[in-house]
């Protein structure tokens, strides 16, 4: 009788979908059970099984899991953005940010204005123009908190590094 | 060979059909750029992400899918997902700063109005 690596009790999501014995030393079986084929199945599709074992044969046993997990919301990413994938999701937190840093900027003027004046009245203070002033500038005109006022440069720019 | 194969052809040593779905985007003045994807991604699955796509579409697609690419390259661990946790903690801080201070302003303007009214009487 041939000698066989011994079956496993139940194959893994991997194996199960690539339809191959699974063995005790599978590198898929620790990070994708079979109760979730769903999960292999999109990192499969975006990444390749192939690729998939290559990178998690180069990332220390401990940080596997980790690196599933991270390649599984990769690829449901990209799956539901097939044209940006994660980097949509990049660009929309950046804007968010940006509206933020904007906001938090009107709410220090506003403290610094009625900070400078809690002693006494002051004509500023009460001013109709201030209040417009802190109501309507727009953002794309306001300075960022780190002194830059160019927004472009924060979001997704294909002229930036990795790009170039 | 010829001498004007995209750098997809060239690394997979081919030919480069002039219906190459991957000349348009991959010039044969930057191999790394391919090599980059390819490792990661593997040219099959770039070629079959590419197909599904409108042609106005691909260019991004390629950007996005480089960018990526070097993320993991650079984090295998967490790849560009490690950018996406980094800006969800900066964003949930500057919510935190943000509430603070706007507290901070609806303090000070109650201050301002009680002196305004404590000068009237006086």
């Amino acid at each position: 009788m041939r000698g066989h690596e011994p079956r496993s009790s139940s194959s893994c999501a991997a194996c199960k979908l690539l339809k191959r014995r699974c063995t005790p030393t599978c590198i898929f079986a620790p990070y994708f059970r079979s109760s979730d084929l769903l999960t292999f199945a999109k990192v499969h599709k975006v990444f390749g099984a192939s690729n998939v074992s290559k990178l998690l044969g180069e990332v220390p046993e401990e940080q596997r899991q980790e690196t599933v997990n991270s390649l599984a919301y990769e690829a449901e990413v990209r799956l539901k953005d097939p044209v940006y994938g994660c980097i949509g999701a990049i660009a929309s937190l950046q804007k968010k940010m940006l509206e933020l840093q904007h906001d938090l900027a009107v709410a220090r003027t506003r403290l610094l204005a009625h900070s400078g004046v809690s002693n006494h009245v002051s004509q500023l203070d009460n001013s109709p123009e201030l209040a417009a002033f802190l109501d309507l500038v727009p953002y794309s005109d306001l300075m960022l908190l780190d002194g830059s006022t160019s927004l472009d440069a924060y979001l997704y720019d294909l002229g930036q590094p990795p790009f170039v | 060979m010829n001498p004007k194969r995209c750098a997809a052809c060239k690394y997979l040593r081919r030919r480069c059909p002039k219906d190459c779905i991957f000349a348009p985007y991959f010039p044969p003045n930057d191999p790394a750029k391919f090599a980059c994807i390819h490792r990661i991604y593997g040219a099959g699955n770039v070629s079959k992400m590419l197909q599904q796509l409108p042609d106005q579409t691909r260019a991004e697609a390629v950007e996005s899918l480089c960018f990526e690419a070097k993320c993991r390259v650079d984090d295998p661990v967490y790849g560009c997902v490690g950018i996406i946790h980094l800006l969800q903690t900066q964003i949930q801080n500057a919510q935190n700063e943000l509430a603070k201070t706007q507290a901070e302003v609806a303090v000070a303007q109650t201050k301002v109005g009680q002196t305004q009214n404590s000068d009237q009487f006086m």
